[in-house]
Order: structure tokens, then C-alpha cells, then sequence
């Protein structure tokens, strides 16, 4: 530990960032109570198969302001997004005449733990859909309205919303629905490819050296479990895709689409390695 | 310290990532002058004095696009004692203003919380007038971080 | 989504004389209008410069906000409840759009 503690700060140095050992290394050691109730699994075992010994949400990383912004559902701004959602929900679209809620009723009830298990099998189109495309297939199929492009319209406050019921529960995803499994394993093989005028893999950064620091960045697991999560850069609820994006330009690599089969297997198996941590959207990080 | 292959590593990422995002280069900053200057400006001529007055701002802001702050004064806040104003600024942003929080005897309390955003390093003052005249001062230094991630 | 709506957190309840605290928060982009469009034209400023709060027709707390509030501005503040009665709240957009909200508050 003492070695990699040296080696964060003579990273930073090099950088040119901080060239104070402002914030130590590792992930702290607290527990995420959200509303003083409900107890999130933010640690927990992995999977069997799994390369990490334990498996620890973003929320670890961050600093103290950060962390206690979650911590609060009215103080978390993220949940502005959730609310809109909840307004979505119930609005009137398309030439049905529909609303989610008038197929789907209360999302408490109806969608209490839905999207915890997401990404799901869709044997219609023969590949795994996420919320967001589940949303597009509900609003083009039942409600006679466009598909949301990516990132806009409601898209996001409704997948929001709609992960929100699940907050607390455990993420699992089944992976002997149809071909998930292959998908799984493309995922993983994108996981592990360096790629870019870096040479960086998602593992490099995540896996290899999470804990430590980039420049004045705390790198953590890259876990999922809190998406879409509120980025204080952005202020703004910002959606997974958009974050593999982003992580995938800074090695310098050509950024696949969203909802490409690239990023879908990617989401698949990064979803599963996140296996047992708790729904935290809207998460707040930096 | 003996570098292993991993540190080395770690190293080049860090240097890497450092050059590929590239230096922040904002809008022209507000000197600690035009800082102290509107300082001057709201106590109305008066030297702030120190105490009495309490800023709480992070050490380290992760980053510098959402920083809480929170402001509180000591004061009995009754009809003929109260704070009146409580002003805050930034020695380091494009201009030195960031909000100013009037209070009435119906606060109870001279004291709020707010989220500010911070350009790079800098300090943010806080000052405070009372009915009676009072102005105090504190101030504290924010270090912001440059992430390495855009993501 | 571009809709503004105010939150509101105050205590159903106070003893009377007792000081709570108020939390509001309201989605807002505060555009400080020293950002630049993909094209490079300057985005125009449009934040929310104002806020006030009163109860029973007086006013209880206000503040006056610039660009480098940020985005959501998050507002928290104390409030002495002498007698029952209504908070008001009211938030001035730039474009002149003001947002209000109102809230009761008992006595215990
Ligand atoms: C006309 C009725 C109807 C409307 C309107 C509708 N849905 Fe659905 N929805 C369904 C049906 C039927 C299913 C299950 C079959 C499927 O997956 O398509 C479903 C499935 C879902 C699921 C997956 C549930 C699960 O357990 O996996 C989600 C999430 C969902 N809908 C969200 C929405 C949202 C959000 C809207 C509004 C934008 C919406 N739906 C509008 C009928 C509807
Ligand atoms: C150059 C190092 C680097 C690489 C390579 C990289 N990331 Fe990241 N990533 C970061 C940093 C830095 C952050 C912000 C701090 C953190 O949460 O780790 C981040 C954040 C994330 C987050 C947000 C975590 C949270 O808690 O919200 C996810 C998800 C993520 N990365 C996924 C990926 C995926 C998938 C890949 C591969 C396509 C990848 N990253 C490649 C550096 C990297």
C-alpha cells in the first residue's frame, strides 16, 4: 500500500496537478446511508469469475462533499432529473393517446426493481436492450411516438426514474436469456483491449489502478451501478453511454455509438462485474 | 523507492492524460484586488474585523463546477441587532461576485448554504455587515482539482 | 428538459419561537454567459439572479445571485416561526420568469 501511496503522488507530480499528497490513496472506509434509512451495499463480494477480490462503488472515491451530496434525496440535485422523469411518466404522447402510466400504473409498484436487472435479453431484435432502448421500444411499439435519440427528450429523466425504484437493490442480470452470454464475452474482450494512441484499456485504468490517482482524479472501479449518475462537470444527469464515451476519447481511440453492439456487450459486462452492489441512481460524482 | 513496472506505468498514464487533456485556459480571472475592492465596496469604507464570522468551504473542491459553501455569523438577530448582508466572493473567477444573502430578525439565524463554482485555486471571502454597523470578514482557500477523465 | 421547478423542504410543524431550516433547490442551468456555443459564439448570460422568502407577507431571508452560483441553485437558510402561516418563495429569472412556490408550516 505504501508503495502505491508513493507512486499516486509522484503521478501527481508528473502531471503537473497537485503537488501536494492532497487526498490519500484507496477508497474510504464509510457507509452509504441514503435519507438516514435506506443502507446501500456499496462493498461486497464478487461473482465467481470475477478478477477483483471485493467490489466497491464510485461513491468510495470521491471526496466528503461529494459523497454527502448522495446522501440526501433532496440535497442530491440529480433527483431534479428523477422528478422530471416522474412528470414524463404520466404525460400523454403519441398517437395512441397513451401515457407509460397508463400501461404501467404506479412505477413504484410496477417498476420497483425493474432496473436493477437491466440489461435484459430482447429476442425481438436478437441482442440485449438497456432501459433507454426499452423506453424507445415502449414509445415506437405501444405508444405510437418517435424513439428518443440519444441523450435527449426524456430519455434520460425517464431512465432515471425508472432506475430510482430500484434504489437499494442489488444489480443481477441473467445472463442464460438467449445470447447474453456471448455478448458478455465481447464485452469482456473490449474490456481488456488496449486500444487508442494511449494503448489504454478500460482495465488499465480500472482494474489495475483503481485506488490511485490520474492527475487529481481518484480512479475507481468504473462501476455502473448509479447511473444515470449527476456530474458535477456537467451538472447534469449523464447516462452510461455517454460515460464509456467519454472514458474511450480520453485513450484517444475512435468513440463506437451509443446503443452500438460495441457499447451494449460493453454495458452488459461492465453491468455484471458491478454484480451485488446497490442501485445508487441518481449517484453524484464529480 | 524502487519504481516497479507498475508505478511506471501508472506514471506514463498520468503524464499522458495530463497532456491530452490539455490546460484549462478560461476567461481573464478577477485579481485579489478587484476582489478586496468590492470587499471595501459592501463594508461601506469600514476595516473588516476578523471573528464572529464563519466560512466552511472544502479544502480540496473535486471539482470546481459545484462547491459547497456555508456561511454563519454569531449574532442574537433581534429587531435592534442583527446581520444584515453577508456577501461572498471569489479572488480567482472571471469576476469576483457570488451572491449576496440578506438577512431579516425573521432568519433566526445568520447563516446559509449555498454551491458555488470555482475557476482553479483560489480564495473565497465571505463578509458580513450588521444593524449595528459590524463588518467581519474570513476567507479561506479552495484548491480545484483538474480530473483526468473527461469522461 | 427545460422546465423550471422549484423544491421546497420545511418542516410540517415548529414550536412556536423555534428556528428551522429551509432547503430549496431549483433545476436552472445558471448560464453564466462566459461559456462559448460549438461554433464559438458566446452563450447569452440567463441565471437566476434573485430569491426571496417570506412568511405572512414579510420577508424572511432574500439573496441576490450571480454567475458563479452554480448550476440547480442550491439555497439553505433558517427561519424563525413564531405562529402558523404560509412561506412564500419566489426565484427571478434574467428573462424575467419568476418561479414560486408555497408551503404551510403548523404550530406544534
Ligand atoms: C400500451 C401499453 C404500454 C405503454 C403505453 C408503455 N408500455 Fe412499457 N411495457 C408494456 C408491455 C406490454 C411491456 C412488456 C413487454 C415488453 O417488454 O415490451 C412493457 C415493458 C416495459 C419495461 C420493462 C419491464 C420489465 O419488467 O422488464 C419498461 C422499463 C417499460 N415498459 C417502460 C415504459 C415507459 C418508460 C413507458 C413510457 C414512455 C412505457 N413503458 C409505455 C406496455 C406499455
Ligand atoms: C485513462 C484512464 C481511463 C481509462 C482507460 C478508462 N477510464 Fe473510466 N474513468 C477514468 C477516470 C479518471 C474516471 C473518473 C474517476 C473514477 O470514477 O474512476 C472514470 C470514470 C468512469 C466511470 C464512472 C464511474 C462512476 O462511479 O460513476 C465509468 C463507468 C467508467 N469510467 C468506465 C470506463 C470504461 C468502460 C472504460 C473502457 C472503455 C474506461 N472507463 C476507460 C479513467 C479511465
Amino acid at each position: 500500500m505504501k508503495k502505491q501511496y508513493l507512486v499516486s503522488v509522484a503521478a501527481i507530480a508528473m502531471a503537473g496537478a497537485l503537488s501536494t499528497a492532497a487526498v490519500a490513496g484507496g477508497p474510504v472506509d464509510e457507509k452509504l446511508v441514503i435519507d438516514g434509512e435506506i443502507e446501500m451495499t456499496t462493498r461486497t463480494a464478487p461473482p465467481e469469475g470475477h478478477p477483483l477480490d471485493e467490489l466497491i462503488s464510485g461513491w468510495h472515491y470521491r471526496t466528503v462533499e461529494t459523497r454527502a451530496l448522495e446522501t440526501d434525496s433532496f440535497e442530491n440535485p440529480g433527483m431534479l432529473g428523477v422528478e422530471d422523469g416522474e412528470q414524463i411518466w404520466n404525460t400523454v404522447e403519441g398517437t395512441e393517446g397513451k401515457s407509460c402510466a397508463s400501461c404501467h400504473g404506479d412505477a413504484a409498484e410496477s417498476m420497483k426493481d425493474v432496473g436493477a436487472h437491466f440489461p435484459k435479453w430482447d429476442a425481438e431484435s436478437g441482442r440485449p436492450i438497456n432501459i433507454e432502448l426499452q423506453i424507445n421500444k415502449c414509445r415506437t411499439e405501444r405508444m405510437g411516438a418517435e424513439a428518443y435519440k440519444f441523450d435527449k427528450g426524456g430519455q434520460k429523466p425517464l431512465t432515471a426514474y425508472i432506475k430510482r425504484q430500484s434504489l437499494g437493490t442489488p444489480v443481477s442480470i441473467d445472463l442464460s436469456q438467449g445470447d447474453m452470454q456471448s455478448w458478455w464475452e465481447k464485452g469482456k474482450e473490449m474490456y481488456y483491449t488496449r486500444t487508442g494512441q494511449l494503448n489504454l484499456s478500460c482495465a488499465t485504468c480500472h482494474e489495475d489502478h483503481n485506488g490511485q490517482f490520474i492527475r487529481a482524479d481518484h480512479l475507481s472501479q468504473g462501476q455502473i451501478n448509479g447511473f444515470p449518475t449527476y456530474r458535477l462537470k456537467q451538472g447534469a444527469l449523464v447516462s452510461v453511454h455517454n460515460r464509456f464515451r467519454g472514458c474511450i476519447r480520453d485513450t484517444r481511440a475512435e468513440m463506437p455509438a451509443a446503443f452500438s453492439d460495441e457499447l451494449m456487450a460493453l454495458e452488459v459486462y461492465v453491468t455484471w462485474r458491478g454484480t451485488g452492489l446497490s442501485v445508487e441512481t441518481p449517484a453524484v460524482r464529480q | 523507492m524502487t519504481l516497479t513496472r507498475r508505478s511506471m506505468l501508472t506514471l506514463s498514464v498520468g503524464a499522458a492524460i495530463g497532456v491530452a487533456a490539455g490546460m484549462r485556459t478560461g476567461p481573464a480571472a478577477a485579481s485579489a484586488e478587484d476582489a478586496m475592492a468590492k470587499v471595501k465596496e459592501f463594508a461601506g469604507g469600514a476595516e473588516p474585523a476578523t471573528g464572529t464570522i464563519t466560512l466552511d468551504a472544502p479544502e480540496i473542491a473535486e471539482n470546481g463546477n459545484t462547491v459547497p459553501i456555508s456561511v454563519s455569523v454569531d449574532s442574537p438577530m433581534t429587531d435592534d441587532d442583527y446581520v444584515t448582508s453577508v456577501a461572498i466572493y471569489a479572488d480567482g473567477n472571471p469576476s469576483p461576485e457570488v451572491i449576496t444573502f440578506n438577512f431579516t430578525p425573521l432568519s433566526g439565524e445568520a447563516s446559509a448554504t449555498t454551491r458555488m463554482r470555482l475557476a482553479k485555486t483560489q480564495n473565497v471571502i465571505a463578509v458580513a455587515k450588521t444593524s449595528k454597523g459590524g463588518v467581519f470578514m474570513d476567507k479561506k482557500e479552495v484548491k480545484v482539482t483538474i480530473g483526468g477523465c473527461g469522461g | 428538459m427545460a422546465t423550471v421547478k422549484p423544491r421546497v423542504k420545511v418542516p410540517k410543524s415548529a414550536s412556536a419561537g423555534e428556528v428551522i431550516t429551509i432547503k430549496t433547490l431549483i433545476s436552472h442551468p445558471m448560464e453564466s454567459g462566459q461559456r462559448k456555443d460549438k461554433e464559438g459564439n458566446p452563450i447569452p448570460r440567463k441565471i437566476i439572479n434573485k430569491f426571496t422568502c417570506e412568511f405572512n407577507g414579510q420577508t424572511v431571508f432574500s439573496c441576490d445571485l450571480d454567475p458563479a452560483v452554480s448550476a440547480n441553485p442550491y439555497l439553505e437558510f433558517t427561519a424563525k416561526v413564531n405562529e402558523a402561516g404560509t412561506f412564500k418563495f419566489a426565484w427571478v429569472d434574467d428573462d424575467g420568469s419568476v418561479y414560486t412556490h408555497e408551503q404551510e408550516i403548523a404550530l406544534k
